[in-house]
């Protein structure tokens, strides 16, 4: 009996590679999907990655620790004066004319050299993600009093019913929609538009 | 010598009733944690470091494309620049797109809108390289990517 099972536990101790099963899930643009559309230079966020793999942040040299805060900062700025004189309510930013006008309108332009190391690229990807989620999860937290990532946790989860599914599906999307992930990795046609237009 | 005598007689044997029992139990840890991968890896495959990761889907729902350095027994053969495996060959850029409809046609025609490419890319390999299989598989429409990571912070690492 014992030597079946020494038999068999050699067998699976040699074939055993403990595969990962995590990994940054992103969608890829459509092709065909060549609309242009007018971005005010304020709402872009530029990232470029070189060769060296040094990183080049809104024209300055960072270092990819400092790369989530930078993104927080330009994300949750709500610089915005609305129609009818308030400002985006949710952010909390320190509404720098700098930096976004609402995080709905923020895009963040990642251009990576080609020889640049996919290690970094994935880094970099990895704190934008990092961003985004203090961000939910923050929003998740007034209006829910829950994360944004257990929430999706859940909402995934096969074992929830429906109607809870229902239900985190709407909190989710609402979510989403407050902090859309806009990150292009096309090159971007900034038309310079006047502030006042 | 009756010294030694005496204790070897108190002394007893140590019981093997159990050791079945403890072999059971790690095959059966075993067992549950192996995935047996069914092609054999002629890359090097050192993924990177991400802490914002999501569960991949299912592993029929996986298309899985690997990318990497040559394995060092093959490098006579394959050279050192970085290669792509698909299933359990070496395969040009240009062999990404037919291979990703061919596999997904063999997937149930219910699964199909929710098959993601897994791209298991060493940390190592270049940026330009991962963009010329984003832009193959852009060609065939297929758009659900992931970026297969370990989890955990990568510390003072470079990457």
């Amino acid at each position: 009996m014992a030597d079946i099972a020494f038999l068999l536990l050699i067998f699976f101790l040699v074939t055993t590679t403990i595969e990962t099963d995590k990994g940054l899930d992103r969608k890829l643009p459509q092709e065909d999907n060549q609309t242009s559309i007018v971005v005010n230079e304020r709402n872009v966020f530029r990232i470029s990655l070189n060769k060296y793999d040094q990183l080049l942040v809104e024209e300055k040299i960072m270092s990819t620790n400092q790369l989530k805060d930078q993104v927080i900062a330009f994300l949750d700025n709500g610089g915005e004066v609305g129609t009818d004189g308030t400002y985006c309510d949710y952010c909390k930013g320190s509404r720098n004319p700098e930096l976004s006008d609402n995080p709905k309108e923020a895009i963040i332009v990642l251009n990576s050299d080609r020889n640049a190391s996919y290690g970094m690229y994935v880094k970099i990807q990895d704190q934008l993600a990092a961003a985004y989620n203090t961000l939910r999860n923050r929003e998740a937290q007034r209006l829910y009093g829950q994360d944004f990532d257990q929430m999706e946790d859940r909402y995934y989860a096969p074992e929830s019913n429906a109607s809870e599914k229902s239900i985190l599906k709407e909190r989710v999307e609402t979510i989403r929609s407050l902090f859309p992930m806009n990150i292009s990795e096309a090159e971007l046609n900034v038309q310079s538009q006047n502030q006042n237009l | 010598m009756s010294a030694f005598n005496g204790r070897n007689r108190s002394e007893p044997a140590i019981s093997t009733a159990s050791l079945p029992d403890i072999v059971f139990m790690l095959l059966f840890f075993f067992m549950t944690v192996t995935t047996i991968s069914n092609n054999e890896l002629l890359v090097e495959n050192e993924l990177p470091m991400a802490t914002t990761v999501n569960t991949l889907d299912k592993k029929d729902r996986l298309i899985e494309i690997y990318v990497g350095m040559p394995k060092q027994e093959l490098a006579k053969t394959l050279g050192n620049a970085p290669r792509i495996q698909l299933n359990d060959q070496i395969a040009q850029i240009t062999d990404i797109g037919p291979f990703v409809l061919q596999e997904l046609s063999k997937k149930p025609e219910s699964i199909r809108n929710f098959v993601t490419v897994a791209l298991k890319v060493d940390k190592n390999v270049k940026v330009g390289m991962v963009a010329d299989i984003k832009k193959e598989l852009q060609e065939v429409h297929v758009y659900k990517v992931n970026y297969t990571t370990h989890q955990g912070e990568s510390g003072n690492q470079k990457f």
